[in-house]
């Protein structure tokens, strides 16, 4: 009865943990005992698993020596292209401007050119289908050690994609179900021509914005065009100077930008350290500004739903613990989390069964779950009419073009169900089945994985920079493509492979992926783990290992 | 044997203890009375060290209120009833209910319901759907994007080119990509906002000069010469730049590029040169301010626009040579670290650079139009309450009006009292 991720159908809305609400219209009560009955109120314990699994020491050495025999060859590279022994391949300036201070420092570039370079392949492949759960990739091929790429007109067709954000599969060619959006198009055009609050607000706007609202369970939101400006152009206006912001360690460049032209104080705690979190807050409540020791005007904690390159969700519950003591405010950028986890789909906040009155501003994008781009901005009423009128996005740039958006309405409709069938709710579910299944058998094989176990970001680490190339290659070959990571997106030691399940992936598509894994892993020795658990059950389901006589 | 050297070592001592002078025996005396006075006295604390014990901290904490997380908005802000656009936002637009006719929109080649973009966007998106689901970087990539990359380098006749999925972003990630901390940035007063966030997010050392004076520039230039003499190491090290926008959005004008380019190469900066309102406005061909001027594409280091003008779809690129667009490939802020642009859009500005190319007579006609509603704007030039721009360039954009179609209407209205001859943008 109070499983909500077993199979129970929501009639599109969300069951609210607080029963005395009801008069908003969302709730429905079924006539029976509600606290036992409403979905998303995690009244039993659910158990958070997370791993960072450390590499033992030798893989740790390795990589490094890795790195350092590919900088001395760099330095001579160099030495050699300076010298004039070697041709350079690379775009030089102009003859006018020669005397002109160099647009690059020579060592800004170092890396880039000697190490990025050699490897360069496996970054911007270029793809001429529909993002969905197979795809075809372009071939290109380089005559010169990847400085230039020619294309040799042949595609790859049907590889399976393990590295688009698709979580629910719903970026995919045209189909019947999209015919809204291709009316949408066929009346309203492409572009807005305006900014938000000059003529761009279209009547499609103001639907989407009430449509998120309703599927977040918050009293109000707003849309922008681009989900990496709505963090980098609306943080400003919600603090300034005065105000202290607390950010995690791993938050996302468009967090780090909006946070640094806000001008208030920055402070980094540890990724998804609460101790850390809670040091903060109570020294700066304590302490206050640092020599004035004037009271912060806000504190405003900057956390992701899901963190991109780890896997890890964040500990939301403890989050708004702390929030409520200290009487911080929560802003949770939830760009990977909104759609894919949560039993209906609702993100981290139905996750963990909080109340989403808890956060004050929930903000995510729709390009990763719902296959169109941009981003909401989420809360109480009172803090969407501020960003109405306050935010840089609504005052200068375009809004959202009319067909993303409707594509918006349609999946967000899809996913409540307030389409009529139950298509959405069983993309969360596969998605969820997939997840679970992906990561267990990956750490059976005895990978390291990091990450919570319910994300579906799955980043398998690889450590050292040639093993991160030789598995993106081989595994192109084998028509499987996945996303290699490594500095600067990730720290230097830890190249890895990230892969993003989707609900779009059969079982055999899986079951391929996971054998050709597992050859890559035996063939290039990237299996780690010392916690090996054993493929075979029936050696540990035994009772007693005495001989029978 | 120790014994005896330390008798003798003590024999000397007392023999120097006797032969010394008298004073000097005294002062080591009061010397070392003075240091074991200091050794045992109390430590001696310049002000009382104030450690809060915890029951004061759980005060402080409960006392402490934040402000609100944001202030309270008037309920008759005017961006609050904003106005509704039902329907395309085409020249007749639909505004609460009312036709209008918009004169509001950046639509300046009027392609906005153009049969030919929307049937290309809809090839689109029957191939590939809506989103791309990922960064340029992770198979983000689609054929599309390189297509279009290559068509705005040849039809800007640059080398290479890249685009953005958001305008805003386009100027604002590509400036701190490269202007860092310590390089000097010389900016009209009248920059737009997103080259002023662009700047904001480069940490470099701004200088103003006076909107298109090029004299108060050149001011600025030989001032920083002067300083770089006194320090030529640094000097070396620091790059300079000058940005400028081709058509201003504040104020309407167009920048004096053939001057600025003879100060770039005097004083050695690099220009960066925001078209987002004059490319597919200015020129023969549509190609921007440098068109207009006859000057040498390759002279401008960086070019950035935004499709949202002309091009009707939505996005921005920026070109120039390779050498330097191709840094922004790994730099880009808004490259690298957001998804791509969605195909359809860019398969409707492949489409309207199509139509570009092969009619060049619409530059005429817009220029045409331009100049006649200038002409008839002119004569209430007492009912306009800012100077309008006697370059061609003409469409009023009222950034510090909020309301440019009411605007419109009143204007319209008191020239019909005059009996003014009016004619629209309509293509």
């Amino acid at each position: 009865m109070a499983d909500p991720g077993g199979g129970a159908v929501c009639n599109g809305t969300l069951h609210n943990q607080s029963a005395s609400d009801c008069h908003r219209g969302n709730c429905w009560k079924n006539g029976v005992v509600k606290e036992s009955q409403q979905n998303g109120n995690s009244n039993f314990y659910k158990p958070f698993v997370e791993s960072f699994e450390e590499a033992p020491l030798h893989v740790m050495v390795f990589t490094y020596l890795g790195y350092g025999i590919g900088t001395l060859f760099g330095y001579l590279r160099d030495f050699l292209r300076n010298s004039g022994i070697e041709k350079c391949n690379a775009a030089v300036e102009r003859e006018e401007q020669k005397d002109f201070v160099p647009l690059y420092q020579n060592f800004e570039n170092f890396y880039t050119r000697n190490l990025y370079m050699r490897i360069r392949d496996n970054w911007n492949r270029p793809i001429c289908s529909a993002p969905g759960a197979v795809f075809d990739v372009m071939e290109r091929v380089t005559d010169d050690y990847n400085w230039t790429f020619r294309f040799t007109g042949r595609i790859i067709k049907d590889v399976i994609n393990m590295g688009s954000y698709n979580f629910l599969g719903l970026a995919a060619k045209y189909d019947e179900s999209m015919r809204t959006v291709k009316e949408v198009l066929e009346t309203y055009g492409l572009g807005v021509g305006s900014t938000r609050q000059e003529m761009g607000t279209l009547d499609k706007h103001k639907e989407l914005e009430d449509l998120v609202a309703k599927f977040l369970n918050v009293e109000a939101a707003m849309v922008f065009g681009m989900g990496f400006a709505t963090n980098s152009m609306n943080i400003p206006a919600l603090v300034g100077k005065g105000c202290l912001i607390l950010s995690d360690e791993l938050n996302h460049a468009s967090l780090v930008l909006g946070a640094r032209l806000s001008g208030a104080t920055i402070r980094i705690f540890k990724h998804n350290n609460m101790q850390s979190l809670e040091k903060l807050l109570r020294d700066a409540v304590i302490y206050g500004q640092p020599r004035t020791r004037r009271a912060w005007k806000k504190i405003l904690i900057l956390v992701e739903g899901i963190y991109s390159m780890e896997g890890s969700i964040v500990r939301l519950p403890d989050i708004v613990a702390l929030k409520k003591k200290y009487k911080a405010y929560l802003y949770i950028d939830e760009a990977h989390s909104i759609g894919s986890v949560g039993p209906t789909g609702r993100g981290v906040v139905e996750f963990f069964g909080i109340d989403p009155r808890d956060i004050d501003v929930l903000m995510g994008t729709f390009t990763k779950s719902f296959g169109a781009a941009g981003g909401y901005l989420a809360g109480r009423k009172d803090l969407v009419d501020y960003l109405r009128t306050h935010s840089h996005s609504a005052a200068y740039a375009t809004s959202m073009s009319p067909p993303v958006a409707e594509q918006i309405i349609r999946v967000m409709k899809l996913i409540m169900g307030l389409d009529g069938t139950t298509k959405g709710l069983q993309r969360v579910q596969q998605l969820a089945k997939n997840t679970r299944y992906f990561r267990q058998r990956l750490s059976q094989m005895g990978f390291i994985v990091y990450g919570n176990e319910e994300s579906p970001v799955v980043p398998l680490l690889l450590y050292m920079p040639a093993k991160v190339a030789a598995f993106a290659r081989h595994l192109l070959e084998r028509k499987i493509g996945v996303v290699v990571v490594g500095f600067p997106a990730t720290p230097l030691a830890e190249a890895r492979a990230r892969f993003c399940v989707s609900a779009a992936h059969t079982r055999e598509m899986l079951d391929t992926v996971l054998e050709a894994l597992d050859e890559m892993g035996d063939l290039l020795d990237v299996k780690y783990s010392r916690n090996r658990k054993s493929a075979r059950p029936e050696l540990y389901d035994e009772m007693s290992f005495e001989l029978e006589d | 044997m120790a014994t005896v050297a330390e008798q003798w070592v003590l024999v000397e001592m007392v023999q120097a203890l006797y032969e010394a002078p008298a004073y000097h025996l005294i002062l080591e005396g009061i010397l070392i009375l003075w240091i074991i006075r200091l050794l045992f006295s109390k430590t001696y604390k310049l002000q009382e060290r104030s450690d809060l014990t915890l029951k004061e901290k759980e005060e402080l904490i409960e006392e402490w209120q934040p402000e609100p997380l944001v202030p309270p908005v008037s309920k008759d802000h005017p961006a609050l009833n904003y106005n509704i656009v039902s329907g395309p936002p085409s020249h007749n637009i639909v505004v609460n209910g009312k036709e209008c006719i918009n004169f509001a929109s950046f639509n300046f080649l009027g392609l906005l319901d153009n049969p030919r973009l929307k049937a290309a966007a809809l090839a689109s998106l029957k191939k590939y759907g809506v989103g791309t689901c990922g960064p340029r970087g992770f198979y983000g990539t689609f054929d599309v994007h390189l297509d279009l990359e290559d068509r705005l380098a040849k039809f800007m006749k640059t080398e290479e080119a890249i685009i953005y999925s958001y305008g805003f972003a386009t100027i604002a990630s590509a400036i701190p990509a490269y202007s860092k901390r310590g390089d000097i940035v010389f900016v009209d007063k009248a920059a737009c906002f997103a080259i002023q966030k662009g700047l904001q997010a480069s940490r470099s050392d701004i200088k103003l000069f006076n909107h298109n004076d090029m004299d108060d520039l050149e001011r600025l230039l030989k001032e920083q010469e002067i300083e770089d003499q006194k320090n030529p190491r640094k000097a070396r090290v620091t790059r300079r730049f000058i940005i400028v926008e081709g058509l201003y959005m504040n104020t309407g004008t167009v920048c004096p590029l053939p001057e600025l380019v003879k100060l770039k190469y005097k004083y050695k900066a690099r220009i960066f040169l925001e078209e987002s309102l004059s490319f597919g406005v200015l020129g023969e061909h549509g190609r921007g301010v440098t068109e207009h001027f006859g000057i040498n594409i390759d002279d401008i280091d960086l070019i950035s626009a935004n499709m949202e003008n002309s091009l009707a779809s939505i996005g921005g690129f920026c070109c120039g040579r390779s050498f330097v667009i191709d840094h922004q490939r790994l730099s880009g802020q808004g490259y690298c670290f957001s998804a791509s642009l969605p195909p359809l859009l860019a398969a409707a500005a492949i489409e309207a650079l199509n139509i570009m190319e092969e009619n060049p007579g619409i530059f005429a006609v817009l220029k045409e139009k331009c100049k006649r509603i200038h002409k008839a704007l002119q004569g209430l030039q007492q009912y306009v309450n800012r100077e309008l721009p006697d370059v061609q360039a003409g469409f009023r954009k009222g950034r510090r009006t909020r309301d440019p179609i009411a605007n419109i209407h009143w204007i319209i209205e008191k020239a019909r009292e005059f009996q003014k001859k009016h004619l629209f943008l309509l293509y």
